[in-house]
């Protein structure tokens, strides 16, 4: 592991950060593509924050989740409920995203009760089945989520000192999301120091041999699940906020948990800066820039009518030739964890698998 | 009181279950692709239900062009139909069954040496694939399927208990099907290389057992079932989507997780259960929580009873 932040991702975000500075670049970028980069980026880091939180039970842990997304919509609806002038709480945005960071991370511990039992593809199918029922739910009881049309309008967080309208002004969110992407990869960075973040990576690495050392892997197979649905949590309250709706039941299907895992899995698992990689090109190709190109299309005339003249109507096999590409070619992903290239490049024994 | 009058009233009841038995079988069907291929290469094929939903959309264009080409009108003229479903019924499954074994030759036999995750994540990329394939055959909405069996009723029109010619199609395929599949995995010689090769690869293999092409003729024979599945699914839903094959490929899955995976028997029974649980969960509960109900039911058997219900083994990794 390397002891130090590659000064790369330093740059990353300095000029991340930097990006509002200049409304110059926002303006070149509009007239160039018609749309907004600064809308668009803080979907982005949400996205990041998202797969930053599979990745602690995916990546670190080695357990195969397919609801992540379930936790994201639980997140964003805790959030919607408790804000929406619409409902009786009314309450402030900053606590209403504690107390979502709070129910998904209790939710996360009840899942990962089951957890315990399963291992490999069971468990995942327990996620997934989670997952689904989650999004059932939501669309079940139009009394408390407004059913399919998600609740809306939510208000803007309030921030003492940010006197800018957040709904026409995208730089508070952008400021927020970012501030938020920045804290939770910091704090994993610690979390993956810690004995916490260690004996993780020994379940993943040998689960058996980790139980020998005096480990108690169910104790921290929950903590696994509880703090990525913590995060995921977190990540989905802001994105209710930062859409003033949350957006309805679809928005955090099947499909949403296998594109932060694709993220994932093409950056590289357990690889923090891999992951943030991952998220920057697939979030970058899905929202930024298949609508940039479907739009040159549109105007040169060639992406009329049709689905498959549409470079968005790729995007399903683009994404399931990344996930086949990536696990025959480079398993360990583009900016691999050092250890999981390891572990991924040792043939596994039989008896282990 | 109305939930209570229906609980009482048989006839309903009756009803309830022949609807729920005649989806069930269909469940079954592509649970049997499932529990087929993990029982022999312990992978969890998230591109069966999305196979599925392809070998839908040919059965539509086999039927739609054979029509469009004769010209001829189809309802009411019964050796047209017959021919055209006799067609269908042999290409779709061809079709299915070597695209299965296509895409195992090509994307999972590299990986049967690597960790357990590689050909998970490339069955899901495979399912990605196969749903673009899909929505380019048949755009984002929903197809209809022509009608070329008749709803009408086998016990008379007055009889308050429907069974249909649908129903019975249902059962006239899958039943032979299912016997077929039975003696041949108890019977042939390639069926006894299967079961040895689903207890112990290893081994099998030694014995001088041919362990690819064991797994071909897996994938050759839960594709091809899932082709019938399909046929049925068009001629009795009458609507084929590009998004079809996750939710049956669910369901399919539960049941075979349900019935005790690997189990061929099993998948049959769980595949009937699930599909008792969404008629009797309509009836009883509301048809927008059946969807929930089935995962539910997948969770709780997973977590209390993995081995499912038919299942004997006892695997170490669940």
């Amino acid at each position: 592991m390397k002891p130090y932040f590659p000064s790369w991702s330093l740059v990353a975000f300095a000029a991340l950060v930097a990006y509002p500075l200049f409304p110059a670049l926002e303006h070149h970028f509009f007239h160039l593509t018609n749309r907004s980069l600064g809308v668009e980026l803080p979907g982005l880091f949400l996205f990041a924050i998202l797969a930053l939180a599979l990745n602690v039970v995916v990546g670190y842990t080695g357990l195969l989740h397919l609801g992540i997304a379930g936790f994201f919509g639980i997140g964003a609806y805790v959030v919607g409920i408790l804000t929406a002038p619409l409902n009786p709480f009314e309450m402030n945005f900053w606590l209403a995203l504690l107390i979502a960071i709070a129910v998904t991370t209790f939710i996360g511990l009840l899942l990962g009760t089951p957890a315990l039992r399963l291992s490999g593809d069971y468990l995942a199918l327990v996620t997934l089945g989670f997952g689904e029922v989650v999004r059932f739910t939501i669309k079940n009881i139009p009394a408390v989520t407004e059913g399919t049309k998600g609740i809306s309008p939510l208000p803007p967080p309030v921030f003492p000192g940010v006197t800018v309208d957040w709904n026409t002004d995208y730089r508070p969110f952008y400021y927020l999301a970012l501030s938020v992407l920045l804290i939770t990869f910091y704090l994993l960075y610690r979390l993956e120091r810690s004995k916490l973040g260690r004996a993780w990576v020994a379940i993943r690495e040998d689960e058996l041999a980790a139980k020998c050392m005096g480990l108690n892997t169910s104790r921290l197979k929950l903590a696994a699940f509880s703090v990525a649905a913590g995060i995921a949590g977190l990540a989905g309250g802001i994105y209710a906020s930062k859409m003033t709706s949350t957006v309805g039941p679809e928005a955090f299907d099947f499909n949403k948990s296998i594109f932060v895992l694709c993220c994932l899995i093409l950056g590289g698992l357990g690889s923090r800066n891999g992951v943030l990689l991952g998220v920057f090109i697939l979030y970058g190709f899905d929202y930024i820039l298949s609508p940039i190109i479907d739009g040159f299309l549109q105007s040169s005339g060639l992406g009329q009518g049709k689905i498959w003249q549409q470079f968005s109507g790729w995007r399903l096999i683009v994404f399931g030739l990344v996930l086949i590409i990536v696990m025959r070619v480079r398993p360990q992903g583009l900016l691999p964890n050092n250890r999981v290239k390891d572990e991924m490049q040792h043939v596994q024994l039989p008896a282990t698998v | 009181m109305q939930i209570l009058f229906a609980a009482i009233d048989t006839n309903a009841l009756t009803q309830y279950l022949i609807n729920g038995l005649s989806y069930g079988m269909l469940i079954a069907l592509v649970a049997l692709g499932y529990t087929m291929v993990y029982g022999i290469v312990e992978l969890i094929n998230f591109a069966h239900g999305d196979l599925f939903m392809l070998g839908g959309f040919l059965g539509l264009t086999i039927v739609t062009t054979t029509i469009s080409l004769t010209g001829a009108s189809v309802i009411g003229n019964v050796p047209m139909t017959a021919g055209i479903l006799l067609l269908a019924f042999i290409l779709v499954p061809i079709f299915c069954g070597f695209l299965n074994v296509g895409v195992d030759r090509i994307i999972y036999k590299p990986l049967r040496k690597a960790p357990r995750l590689a050909p998970l994540v490339s069955a899901i990329g495979v399912s990605f694939i196969f749903q673009n394939f899909g929505l380019f055959w048949g755009g984002p909405q929903d197809v209809d399927f022509p009608k070329l069996i008749s709803n009408t009723n086998l016990l008379g029109e007055s009889s308050s208990i429907r069974f249909t010619y649908q129903d019975l199609l249902v059962v006239g395929v899958t039943i032979p099907l299912m016997i077929a599949l039975t003696l041949f995995v108890r019977v042939t010689p390639l069926g006894k290389a299967m079961r040895a090769t689903a207890q112990n690869p290893t081994a099998a293999q030694l014995m001088g057992i041919n362990t690819e092409r064991v797994i071909a003729t897996t994938f050759l024979i839960g594709g091809a079932l899932a082709g019938f599945g399909s046929m049925i699914y068009g001629l009795t839903i009458n609507t084929v989507h590009y998004q079809m094959g996750f939710l049956v490929g669910l369901y399919a899955f539960t049941a075979a997780v349900l019935g005790g995976i690997g189990n061929i028997p099993g998948a049959v029974l769980g595949g009937l259960l699930i599909g008792l649980v969404r008629s009797l969960g309509s009836a009883y509960v509301g048809e927008r929580w059946t969807g929930a109900l089935i995962f539910t039911m997948l969770i709780v058997v997973l977590v209390f009873r993995p081995s499912g219900l038919l299942g004997s083994r006892v695997r170490e990794k669940v």
